[in-house]
C-alpha cells in the first residue's frame, strides 16, 4: 500500500486560506473573536485542534517548529504535534525556544523571552471570558461588542468577597489594546504580564468552539483588577529544584505517598539550558552537580 | 438637588404617545397614551391578557411598538424617542437611569454569585474599579433594603422569596435611577411578606424621588403605592386617574367589577 499523499502541513491549501483569512482578521481586531470553520483533525477536540489548524495555516518550508504542553517539550501532546507536523509538513523542529520559528503552545508562555520572528500559536479550549458568567452566546458576543465588561469584574469580586484576594490562578482575563476582554486561553496568570507588548505575534486557535483570536506584536495587554486589589503574577516561592531558577514558573511534582514533593520549571527547555549552564538546584542529578563543582573549583 | 428636580417636574419624565403592539391579529395594547412625571406613581392595574406587561416591556424599550412611541427625558434634560437610541444607549440607560424588577426574583438576580456582586454589578458596569468602595456601597443598600449585612457574600439562591424581592430593589436603586418598572414585585409573596415589601417600597420612592411603573393585578398594591391608576381591559386603557378616585370611585362597569370582587376584610 502507498503511503498516504499529504498536502503540505496536512490541511488542503482552500482551507488554509480560509483560516488565514480569519487569521488576518483577527490581527487587524486584537482581541476579537473570529469565527471559522473549524475542521475535524486526526486527534481528539482538547487536544489542540485550533492550535494544530493555526500552525498548519502559517508553518513555511522553512519554519523551525517548537511544541510545548504544560511547558513540557516531551509529553504525549508535545511530541504527537511535533510528530505529525514533521510528518505532514517536513519542517524542521526543536525544543530550543530560540530557535523556532513558531512555537504551538498549551497552558504556558516560555520563560525566555520571544522576539519579532517568532510566533506563539495558543491551543484554547474556551475562547470566550464570559461564559460561565453569561451562558447565552448572543448575549456575550453583544456584551463584546458593546465593551460591557462590568460582569468579568462581578468574577474577580466574587473571587475577593470568598478567598480575600482573586484566587483565579489561569485563564486570567485581559484586555487587549484598550478594547476587547479576552480569555488568554489556559495560561497561569503568571504568564499574563509576558503577553503585554510583546514582540512575537500572538495567536489562539480553539477548534471545538471554532474561534479565532490574536495579539499583534507589541500590543498593549492589561490584566483586569481592582484599584485595592492589584493584579499579582502568582507563583510558588521556592527555586527550582533542578535548575535553582528564583524566577521561573514551576511544577509541583509528588515524589512519594507520604507527601513529599519537589517543585521544578514547567518549561523544559529553560531548565535543562540552566543546568547546562551549571546551574543548580537542591535536588538535581548528579553529573550535573558535578560538573557544577568542577566549574566552581577551576 | 432637591431644587433641581422641582424645576425638572415641569416636564415630563416618560411619554407615551398612542402606544400599540400586535401580535399578528392579535392587538396587545391599543392606543395608549399618557405622561409620567419625576416622583410619581403609575399602577397599571388589569387581568391577565389585558396588555400590562406588554405596555411594560413597550415603555421600557424591550419591545418595538407597532405604532406610537415613547420618549424618555434623559439626566441632560432632553427628551429622546426611545426607538433613535441606539442599542448601547438603550442598555446603558437601563442600567444606570432605569431600573426593572421582575415578579420573579430570579430572572432580574444573579442567582450564583453573591449578594454584594449582584448589587454590585451595575456599579461595576458604570466603571467603578475600586472592591472596598463596591463593597461599602453594596452593603449601604442591603441595610437599606433591611438584609442582614452578614449575608453579603450568600448567594441569593439561598435567600427566601422575600428577601431575593428585596435584594433585586437593592441592585436596581444603587445607580440611583429615575425611573423604575415593576412587574407585579409582589407577586407570590405571602402577605406578611408584602406588606413589609410594600412598606420598604413607598419609603423608598419617597425617599429617592423615583418615578414608578408599576404592572399589578392585587387593587391594594396599587392603592398603597400609586398616585394614578391606569385601568386596561383588551390591550385598552378603559379607565384612568387618581388612585383613591379610581378605586373608591370607578366609572366603568370592568372597574367596579375589578373593585368589588376584592374580598370585604
Amino acid at each position: 500500500m502507498n503511503a498516504p499523499a499529504y498536502n503540505f502541513a496536512y490541511l488542503d491549501e482552500q482551507t488554509k486560506r480560509m483560516i488565514r483569512r480569519a487569521i488576518l482578521k483577527a490581527i487587524a481586531i486584537p482581541g476579537y473573536q473570529v469565527p471559522f470553520a473549524s475542521r475535524e483533525m486526526p486527534m481528539p477536540y482538547g487536544w489542540g485542534t485550533g492550535g494544530v489548524q493555526v500552525t498548519a495555516a502559517i508553518l513555511g518550508p522553512e519554519d523551525v517548529l517548537k511544541v510545548i504542553d504544560q511547558g513540557s517539550d516531551d509529553t504525549t501532546n508535545a511530541i504527537s504535534i511535533r510528530k505529525f507536523f514533521a510528518k505532514t509538513a517536513g519542517v524542521a523542529t526543536t525544543a530550543a525556544t530560540e530557535e523556532a520559528t513558531v512555537i504551538q503552545t498549551r497552558h504556558r508562555i516560555p520563560e525566555a523571552a520571544l522576539h519579532e520572528k517568532q510566533v506563539l500559536v495558543y491551543q484554547v479550549p474556551i475562547p470566550e471570558p464570559l461564559r460561565f458568567l453569561e451562558p447565552r452566546e448572543t448575549e456575550t458576543r453583544r456584551m463584546h461588542a458593546l465593551a460591557e465588561y462590568g460582569l468579568m469584574h462581578v468574577k474577580l469580586y466574587e473571587d475577593i468577597a470568598r478567598f480575600g484576594h482573586i484566587a483565579t490562578a489561569y485563564a486570567y482575563p485581559v484586555k487587549v489594546n484598550a478594547r476587547y476582554v479576552m480569555d488568554p486561553s489556559p495560561t497561569p496568570k503568571f504568564d499574563n504580564p509576558k503577553m503585554d507588548n510583546c514582540p512575537a505575534l500572538q495567536l489562539f486557535g480553539a477548534g471545538r468552539e471554532k474561534r479565532i483570536y490574536a495579539i499583534p506584536p507589541y500590543t498593549k495587554v492589561v490584566s483586569l483588577d481592582f484599584e485595592d486589589h492589584p493584579f499579582e503574577p502568582y507563583r510558588f516561592n521556592a527555586p527550582c529544584a533542578l535548575c535553582g531558577a528564583e524566577n521561573s514558573y514551576l511544577d509541583e511534582i509528588v515524589t512519594d505517598d507520604k507527601g513529599s514533593r519537589m517543585f521544578v520549571c514547567s518549561d523544559t527547555d529553560y531548565c535543562e539550558g540552566r543546568q547546562a549552564a551549571g546551574h543548580h538546584g537542591s535536588l538535581s542529578a548528579a553529573p550535573y552537580k558535578e560538573r557544577a563543582q568542577e566549574t566552581s573549583n577551576g | 438637588m432637591a431644587d433641581l428636580d422641582m424645576l425638572d417636574n415641569d416636564e415630563p419624565l416618560l411619554v407615551a404617545n398612542s402606544l400599540s403592539k400586535s401580535y399578528g391579529r392579535i392587538a396587545a395594547c391599543r392606543d395608549v397614551s399618557f405622561s409620567l412625571y419625576s416622583g410619581e406613581v403609575l399602577a397599571i392595574v388589569g387581568e391577565s391578557g389585558s396588555g400590562k406587561s406588554t405596555l411594560l416591556q413597550l415603555l421600557s424599550g424591550q419591545l418595538a411598538p407597532s405604532g406610537g412611541h415613547v420618549s424618555y427625558r434623559m439626566r441632560d434634560g432632553v427628551s429622546r424617542d426611545l426607538a433613535t437610541l441606539g442599542e448601547a444607549e438603550r442598555r446603558f440607560l437601563f442600567r444606570t437611569d432605569w431600573g426593572f424588577v421582575h415578579q420573579d426574583p430570579a430572572q432580574g438576580l444573579r442567582m450564583a454569585v453573591s449578594a454584594g456582586a449582584n448589587v454590585g454589578e451595575r456599579l461595576m458596569a458604570v466603571g467603578w474599579n475600586h472592591y472596598g468602595r463596591i463593597r461599602d456601597t453594596a452593603s449601604d443598600w442591603l441595610t437599606r433594603v433591611e438584609i442582614d449585612v452578614a449575608r453579603i457574600d450568600d448567594a441569593p439562591r439561598t435567600y427566601s422569596g422575600g428577601m431575593r424581592q428585596r435584594l433585586q430593589i437593592a441592585r436596581n436603586l444603587v445607580t440611583e435611577p429615575r425611573l423604575v418598572f415593576m412587574d407585579e414585585p409582589t407577586g407570590g409573596l405571602d402577605v406578611s411578606v408584602q406588606a413589609r415589601l410594600l412598606d420598604l417600597l413607598r419609603s423608598l420612592v419617597a425617599e429617592l424621588h423615583l418615578a414608578v411603573v408599576i404592572v399589578t393585578h392585587d387593587l391594594a398594591v396599587a392603592r398603597l403605592l400609586s398616585h394614578r391608576v391606569m385601568v386596561m381591559k383588551g390591550g385598552r386603557v378603559i379607565e384612568t386617574g387618581l388612585t383613591d378616585q379610581v378605586l373608591d370611585d370607578p366609572r366603568e362597569p370592568y372597574t367596579q367589577l375589578l373593585v368589588s370582587s376584592i374580598l370585604p376584610p
